[in-house]
């Protein structure tokens, strides 16, 4: 199925809000997605026999730095039956200096993969997943304060006790 | 910045309350981080009932080095040596998936010389089986075969020679170049090499009558840890983790990237020829039969290299080599065959800058082992361990 296609398969599907718009000025081209239909909209990829997106390649979280501060989440999928790929995004405008954190919807009821990407997102950029099993942090230690991959992260100066040069 | 909702801690309360739990009702067994068989620095969390195994809880993050920050802050050619140092049994094999994906993004894919392709396939075939041999040897070293680890050794050690002759160290390249190579092959390197095929070939017969059909080896291994094809996909297994499980899904022939569609070799998949398709033993034999494919890879690679592809005086291999690796702005997911499976790198340019603003690395090992507890509920420790051993994981590239 073609990229048309598919941006037609999902307009009929979940209406015209679902598409927000879509990159194709790259090698790949990308569908903006709303964020609050990616869980539906990956199910559906998935289990649709047209497309058949079984197999989750990557799972990226972004902070764009931009006016909005925007963050945002790449879900590359890769279709096995019909070797094809697609990128997916989401992303969404989010305080500066906030005390929360960005919030995007878990899709890791659909996709296993996204379980422990979807924990490194949220432990180097802060992403909070909603509904996600068991989002705590992977890579770096459970008391590590602050996000490493923001853009505007300061690097601590102790750990511990202990200087860090 | 103070994070302060308390949502965000219930995680971390949920596992430590099932830790306090469990420590009173069942046993808590650390495995790792500084365990052999572990392959590295691996902690598995056991929730064990005697000598069955309720639940794993794996632990990673020792070798963190945050490769994606540092991919971050330094040109893409800079950033080559760091992508050695992911998956650092092949890591030729890195540094090709990474150079492949800027290469496209700046559209000089098409114009690297077809030695310069044969060369980088040739020693990326070399450091997948080198890679497997040590998966192969130190899985027999997990359930107990001392031998099979010293033979895989001696015969690593010879493409070891090979590829530091080639790029000047052992294990960390830093070979393959955008729009090139670091060096062209060290004359006699063709001739070398062939040696090393010829002498392989009766090694592995050695290797398969000593542990492949080994009857300890197979009590051990078959019908242990069954990974189901809908389970592999859903966790985004792949490599021969996937193709043992029964799939012919192998991004060589998939993608036909760099010289692979010029090149003429099998995909070996799982067939559960000692018990259920998808069990410890397939994951081992895919390993030992992809060597064979290799070496046919290596050979038909060293045929063109040494007749239509010779060298010649004038031949340069950073001839093609970008001034300023600047690619237009855009998003970009490069995959390819990794001795472990499926890797991707995913760049976001912004088109002004030698640095790209974001860089994710989709190691295999990191998907690979994410099905590790799905895989060993209710299983004996022993089998854990030969479980672990068949994910053939590498934790440079679990931790990055």
């Amino acid at each position: 199925m073609s990229f048309d296609d598919i941006k037609q398969l999902l307009t009929e599907k979940f209406g015209d809000t679902v598409i927000t718009g879509e990159e194709t000025t790259g090698l790949q081209p990308a569908l903006l997605i709303n964020p609050d239909d990616i869980t539906a909209v990956c199910l559906e990829l998935r289990n649709n026999s047209k497309t058949y997106f079984d197999f989750l390649s990557s799972l990226s979280g972004v902070h764009y730095n931009d006016e909005t501060n925007r963050y945002g989440v790449v879900y590359h999928l890769a279709s096995i039956p019909y070797k094809t790929q697609l990128t997916l995004k989401i992303s969404k405008p989010h305080p500066k200096e906030s005390s929360e954190l960005p919030e995007f919807k878990s899709i890791t009821s659909v996709y296993r993969t996204a379980d422990w990407h979807e924990r490194e997102a949220y432990d180097l950029l802060g992403i909070y997943f909603e509904g996600h099993p068991d989002l705590r942090r992977i890579l770096l230690p459970d008391d590590w304060e602050g996000f490493p991959l923001r853009k505007d992260y300061q690097n601590a100066e102790f750990y511990k006790g202990i200087r860090i040069d | 910045m103070v994070i302060t909702n308390p949502k965000y801690e219930e995680a971390l309360l949920r596992y430590n309350k099932k830790i306090a739990d469990a420590s009173v009702e069942d046993m808590i067994l650390n495995v790792g981080p500084q365990h052999p068989s572990t392959h590295g620095v691996l902690r598995l969390e056991l929730i064990t009932d005697g000598e069955i195994v309720k639940e794993v809880i794996p632990h990673i993050g020792y070798l963190h080095r945050c490769f994606e920050k540092h991919a971050e802050s330094l040109t893409y050619q800079q950033t080559i040596p760091f992508t050695d140092r992911l998956d650092y049994l092949a890591s030729m094999n890195n540094s090709h998936a990474f150079v492949m994906g800027v290469e496209r993004m700046m559209g000089i894919d098409k114009d690297i010389p077809k030695r310069v392709e044969y060369i980088r396939v040739l020693v990326c075939e070399l450091n997948r089986i080198a890679s497997h041999l040590i998966a192969i040897g130190t899985y027999g070293i997990d359930i107990g075969a001392f031998t099979p680890f010293l033979w895989c050794f001696r015969d690593r050690e010879h493409i070891m020679g090979m590829l530091e002759w080639a790029s000047g160290s052992r294990m960390l390249y830093n070979y393959i170049w955008v729009g090139g190579l670091f060096y062209d092959l060290p004359v006699g390197f063709e001739e070398r090499c062939r040696e090393f095929v010829e002498y392989f070939k009766p090694k592995m017969v050695e290797l398969n009558q000593l542990l492949t059909d080994n009857q300890v080896f197979i009590s051990r291994t078959a019908n242990v840890g069954v990974l189901p094809l809908d389970v592999a996909i859903n966790y985004g297994c792949s490599g021969p983790m996937l193709r043992a499980s029964g799939l012919k899904w192998d991004l060589r022939r998939i993608d036909n990237y760099s010289a692979y569609p010029e090149i003429d070799f099998e995909i070996p998949i799982g067939q559960g020829l000692m018990g259920k398709v998808g069990d410890c033993w397939d994951r081992y034999k895919v390993r030992v039969d992809e060597i064979e494919q290799s070496l046919r890879i290596v050979e038909q690679c060293l045929d063109r290299l040494q007749k239509e592809l010779k060298r010649t005086p004038d031949f340069d291999p950073r001839a093609k080599m970008p001034r300023k690796t600047i690619p237009k702005a855009q998003d970009y997911y490069v995959r390819c065959e990794g001795a472990k499976g499926e890797l991707g790198f995913y760049f976001m340019t912004d088109g002004k800058s030698e640095i790209p603003t974001r860089v994710k690395s989709r190691g295999p090992s990191f998907n690979n082992l994410s099905v590790l507890p799905e895989l060993s509920k209710g299983v004996l420790i022993a089998d854990l361990i030969a479980i672990v051993g068949s994910i053939d994981f590498v934790l440079g590239e679990v931790d990055r």
